[in-house]
């Protein structure tokens, strides 16, 4: 079982490295490119936590092989800040209406909630309830992670019609 | 959670896959979404040595509407089920069932072929697909053939496939229009399978009922339907709950289960018959 050499883009960086094809996406980016925004929760596929966006899509990185990420595209949490290194208007959403107490979920929810908004810019709040099922969060209770990706979904439109 | 080490192979094209299944035998798998194959292989209760991806291959891929039918590529994945209009105008049956498997991310990569070719009992395609009278089509060494869905599950996880073939599209009959429809699903969780799901069309003097995770194979019922096709509600309840044979599990007793596939069912026909136009 050789390793084999792997190529992706992370964060619009493009990266390589060795790995057994067996390799995990979700260690690949910890242990391998030290990229730890991603994190282990269940490992199972259930809980979220290690969402990255691969090639437009959320996905688990606990349930994709390195090997089938071979070229893909991934952004993580880390990918989100702006061109300045300041929290994104989802980030800081996130903040402002408290939708992490511990915070390990926090980088799949948004993550997963970027790609949300991405596909449906005026979510209702079942369609963010209905779009961020594959993310558990075991402090809040999900309401004020519901608040913030809507109240993002705003602020985000109004910069939109504001810059038109 | 790590898997036994593999080699992975990406092949362009259909032939090269087959040629991999030949050469490699049963160490050999094929790949699409990989969130049924993956969870196993990390609990090592799939161990392989060689892994077959079939992202690259150009048959597998992609959704073609025919006179009557469409044509889905097996790679097709439940979010692009979800995402197409025009399937979701013509057979809405699978949107609505499509949105009830698991989560988004996994419906992301999660593809119709994995969930109809597996054979899993828990995997709501396949029922699905035999309320639809859906066609399988397998490639091998000595070419394609058909299979329906209704005579593709032979117990768990063995079906009409043979271990060198490879299901690459199935073929979906459009309903006539004004035809209802429904699927109802009853899970613990978000990601959880079917306590008891049940797939329903209705249409002017036809019906076809089938159900998902109450037996060791899905059960679309001939009895159920046509009862449900001469207007006897109860009697293709009936004919459908003496079809089905549910195993105790997590999930409950066989008692729960056939009070659950009851209540799914009378949702089922209620909600589809709610939908007959025309």
């Amino acid at each position: 079982m050789s390793k084999m050499h792997v190529k992706l883009t992370v964060n619009g960086t493009a990266v390589e490295g060795l790995a057994e094809p067996r390799t995990l996406l979700i260690h690949f980016l910890r242990e391998s490119l030290g990229v730890t925004g991603p994190h282990v929760g269940c490992e199972t596929s259930h809980c979220g936590a290690c969402t990255v966006d691969m090639d437009g899509r959320s996905v688990k990185s606990c349930t994709v092989f390195v090997a089938q990420a071979q070229g893909a595209d991934v952004t993580t949490v880390e990918g989100l800040v702006n061109a300045d290194g300041s929290l994104s208007v989802l980030q800081e959403m996130f903040r402002e209406h408290h939708g992490l107490q511990c915070g390990f979920c926090t980088p799949g929810m948004i993550t997963r909630a970027h790609r949300l908004l991405q596909e449906n810019p005026t979510p209702t709040e079942e369609e963010v309830r209905f779009g961020m099922a594959g993310n558990l969060c075991r402090c809040t209770g999900y309401q004020n992670i519901v608040k913030a990706i809507l109240a993002a979904a705003d602020v985000m439109n109004a910069q939109k019609e504001a810059a038109e | 959670m790590i898997p036994a080490g593999f080699d992975y192979h990406r092949p362009a094209e259909l032939d090269a896959a087959i040629g991999l299944l030949q050469e490699h035998g049963d160490e050999a798998r094929v790949i699409a979404g990989g969130h049924s194959l993956v969870p196993m292989m990390k609990l090592r209760m799939a161990v392989l040595s060689h892994l077959v991806d079939l992202r690259d291959i150009p048959d597998l891929q992609g959704i073609e509407f025919g006179a009557d039918s469409i044509s889905l590529g097996a790679m097709v994945t439940q979010h692009e089920l979800i995402a197409h209009a025009g399937l979701a105008e013509a057979v809405p049956l699978l949107r609505e069932a499509a949105l009830q498997i698991a989560d988004p991310q996994v419906r992301y990569l999660g593809t119709l072929g994995g969930n109809v070719a597996n054979g899993d009992p828990g995997n709501d395609m396949p029922g699905l697909m035999q309320c639809l009278d859906a066609t399988y089509k397998v490639t091998g060494p000595d070419g394609s053939r058909q299979i329906r869905a209704r005579d593709f599950y032979e117990s768990a996880y063995f079906t009409a496939r043979s271990d060198d073939e490879i299901l690459t599209r199935i073929t979906v009959p459009i309903p006539a229009a004004g035809t209802g429809y429904a699927y109802e699903k009853q899970k613990r969780k978000i990601g959880d399978y079917a306590t008891a799901a049940a797939a329903v069309l209705v249409g002017e003097g036809s019906a076809s009922i089938a159900m998902t995770n109450l037996a060791d194979v899905p059960v679309w019922s001939a009895e159920a339907g046509a009862a449900l096709a001469a207007g006897d509600r109860e009697g293709a309840v009936s004919a459908a709950l003496a079809a089905i044979d549910p195993q105790e599990d997590m999930r409950g007793p066989v008692e729960f289960k056939r009070h659950v596939a009851g209540v799914v069912l009378r949702r089922a026909i209620a909600r589809a018959l709610s939908r007959v136009a025309g």
